[in-house]
């Protein structure tokens, strides 16, 4: 690198970046491929000699703005022709240090934060959040705020699965795609904001409970909802599963099997397409899925298209889902009535001094949580996300960790690109189904 | 940080005899399994644990006790610094995670990377180098991940100010 100092020079990622094929070691080679093939160091360093001089290759930078990589991912691609010999995520372009901000806000302020994350899914985030610090005070919240947050990340799972179609079909060619993907993640979104008063960053999931009780007419709602959305599934199936060039473009790309998929970490849909059945809501279940019904949607090839059949039929799951919630939900509390966690009543605000000092205190200072460590982990749309968080018996955590699926998702694509064409790339990084909120936290 | 016999909490007392597992003793958070093995015998109980199942490695953070020494759940013959790295393990036939806490000392925070036994911490420790600081040993490439590769500090770390960072429109008009 030399030190010419132009506005674009002030933005190089220096070790970060993916290195010129001359000055390529055994250890980046070793990082990007060997350690999933259990590739020896020896014979890293005996093909990193090997690799001839730059001349014949060529490194380009996909992204940060390019428009397929679902935000601010930037990869960096060493091709030769149109094959990708190596690529590199380069991430921490959003990266806000939410992490820090959540060890200065209060347990009640922390769903604010974090629902910031994987924007795509705001109410697992809130939901991971407020699990680990239900954990942490060892409340147990009413049955109803339990249903009402299956019903909320159930349909949450279907509008970020949505997106996903929505993104997959126009990064594949498919561009009417983005119009009806968008238009069934609005009818879930139009529900969340009559019940949240928000479309997104809803910050209603909170510990001991929910924010408020659902609407008049929700199930109503809701039931419009599923009954509208089986026969769009079945265009989308008509528009892509079945179609001769959504088939060639998408089967067969990018394939990773499931001794990578663990060694790399994957979870989620990833994880899945790769034979493994391993879904968080059945086997290690959180909230109220022991006593629901539904089938864990699991591929047998580990490609593209694999992983975009799992989310097609897991809206299918989630649509039978939330009908069993309808059927289930309890009457009752919405929220813990615990006056440590819960803030009183706005009725009683007006008669009560002290319910308008408990109010205020709740609010400003905030509960305080036994000192503790915990991690607690949902079933996100991407994968296992999960929460690390430590008390240190004040009222803000001291430490705030979220394990973020897309984060380690985004490893298995130096894997699964390697060797490809570049036109398979787009494919690749779009069934990873990445949101850079979360990655770069 | 000494190691002061009293910064561990009496609630989370361990019973009669400490229980152990591959030799790390273990103690249980809120029902969660947690193994303290030493720095130098953390590698080796994570290749142990990968033979008894644990194949999979969720995630590897750490967290930063500088103004909490005192904290929860160490047992007696553990010595607390001020560095904590967290590894959580998962295995699929026991459906139970499992969680690892190793102390660091803040004088040479060194500890093994797990990148040879599960590849998918590459990305989880580089992070933690990122954010603490933490040298992970071991490492094939060891960069900063999030932050710009011109940061100076570690962020997360206790001592590092919420509000340090430098005004970025230096040229900008006015003096607010």
């Amino acid at each position: 690198m030399t030190s010419i100092r132009y506005p674009g020079a002030a933005t190089s990622e220096g070790a970060q970046e993916l290195s010129a094929r001359g000055q390529m070691t055994a250890g980046e080679l070793l990082r990007e491929s060997g350690s999933v093939l259990r590739m020896s160091e020896a014979a890293a360093a005996e093909q990193a000699d090997r690799a001839p001089g730059d001349q014949e290759t060529m490194i380009i930078n996909m992204g940060p703005q390019h428009p397929s990589t679902h935000g601010v991912l930037r990869l960096m691609l060493e091709l030769e022709g149109e094959t990708v010999l190596r690529s590199k995520p380069i991430v921490g372009y959003l990266h806000t240090g939410m992490e820090k901000t959540g060890e200065d806000l209060t347990y009640l302020q922390g769903p604010t934060n974090v629902t910031r994350m994987d924007y795509a899914a705001p109410l697992f985030n809130e939901l991971v959040f407020s699990l680990a610090t239900e954990a942490l005070l060892q409340v147990e919240i009413p049955p109803r705020a339990t249903w009402i947050r299956m019903l909320m990340t159930e349909l949450n799972r279907i509008a970020s699965h949505f997106l996903f179609l929505a993104t997959n079909g126009l990064d594949l060619g498919a561009i009417s795609m983005i119009l009806y993907g968008w238009r069934e993640r609005d009818l879930v979104l139009q529900f969340f904001e009559k019940t949240t008063g928000l479309r997104m960053n809803h910050n209603y999931i909170r510990p001991g409970g929910v924010a408020a009780d659902l609407p008049d007419g929700w199930r109503d709602d809701v039931l419009r909802i599923l009954d509208a959305l089986p026969a769009r599934l079945q265009e989308y199936d008509e528009l892509m599963t079945g179609q001769p060039i959504w088939r060639a473009r998408t089967q067969g790309v990018g394939v990773l099997t499931a001794e990578e998929a663990i060694a790399l970490g994957a979870t989620g849909p990833i994880l899945r397409a790769s034979g493994v059945p391993w879904d968080l809501r059945r086997d290690i279940p959180y909230l109220a899925y022991e006593e629901v019904d539904f089938n864990v949607v699991v591929g047998t090839y580990g490609d593209v298209f694999d992983r975009y059949a799992i989310r097609l039929n897991e809206i299918r799951e989630s649509i039978g889902l939330v009908r069993q919630i309808l059927d289930r939900i309890p009457r009752g509390d919405y929220r813990v009535q615990n006056k440590k966690v819960t803030p009183p009543p706005r009725a009683r605000i007006d008669e009560s001094m002290e319910a308008l000092i408990h109010h205020f205190k709740i609010f400003t200072e905030g509960f305080k949580v036994p000192e503790g460590e915990v991690y607690v982990a949902v079933e996100s749309p991407r994968g296992e996300l999960g929460c690390y968080l430590v008390s240190d018996g004040s009222a803000k955590p001291y430490r705030m960790h979220i394990r973020g699926p897309s984060f380690v998702n985004l490893q298995t694509l130096p894997h699964m690109l390697r060797g490809g064409l570049i036109a398979d790339a787009v494919a690749v990084i779009s069934s990873v189904d990445p949101i850079m909120g979360e990655v770069d936290r | 940080m000494s190691a002061d016999d009293q910064a561990v909490p009496e609630e989370q007392a361990v019973p009669q005899e400490e229980e152990r597992r591959h030799g790390a003793p273990l103690t249980r958070q809120l029902g969660q399994v947690v193994l303290h093995p030493s720095r130098e015998g953390y590698r080796d109980l994570v290749e142990q644990l990968r033979r008894d199942g644990y194949t999979f490695c969720l995630d590897v953070t750490a967290a930063d006790y500088l103004t909490h020494p005192g904290r929860p759940g160490l047992p007696s013959t553990v010595t607390p610094e001020r560095f904590e790295v967290v590894a959580i393990l998962l295995s699929f036939e026991g459906k139970e995670r499992l969680r690892i806490r190793v102390q660091v000392p803040d004088g040479d925070p060194v500890v093994a990377s797990l990148f040879h036994l599960h590849p998918g911490t590459e990305a989880m420790e580089r992070e933690v180098y990122d954010m603490y600081g933490i040298v992970f040993d071991g490492h094939p490439d060891l960069t900063r991940i999030l932050m710009p590769e011109d940061w100076e500090g570690h962020p997360l770390r206790k001592d590092y100010a919420v509000g340090r960072i430098p005004v970025q429109f230096k040229g900008a008009p006015g003096d607010r």
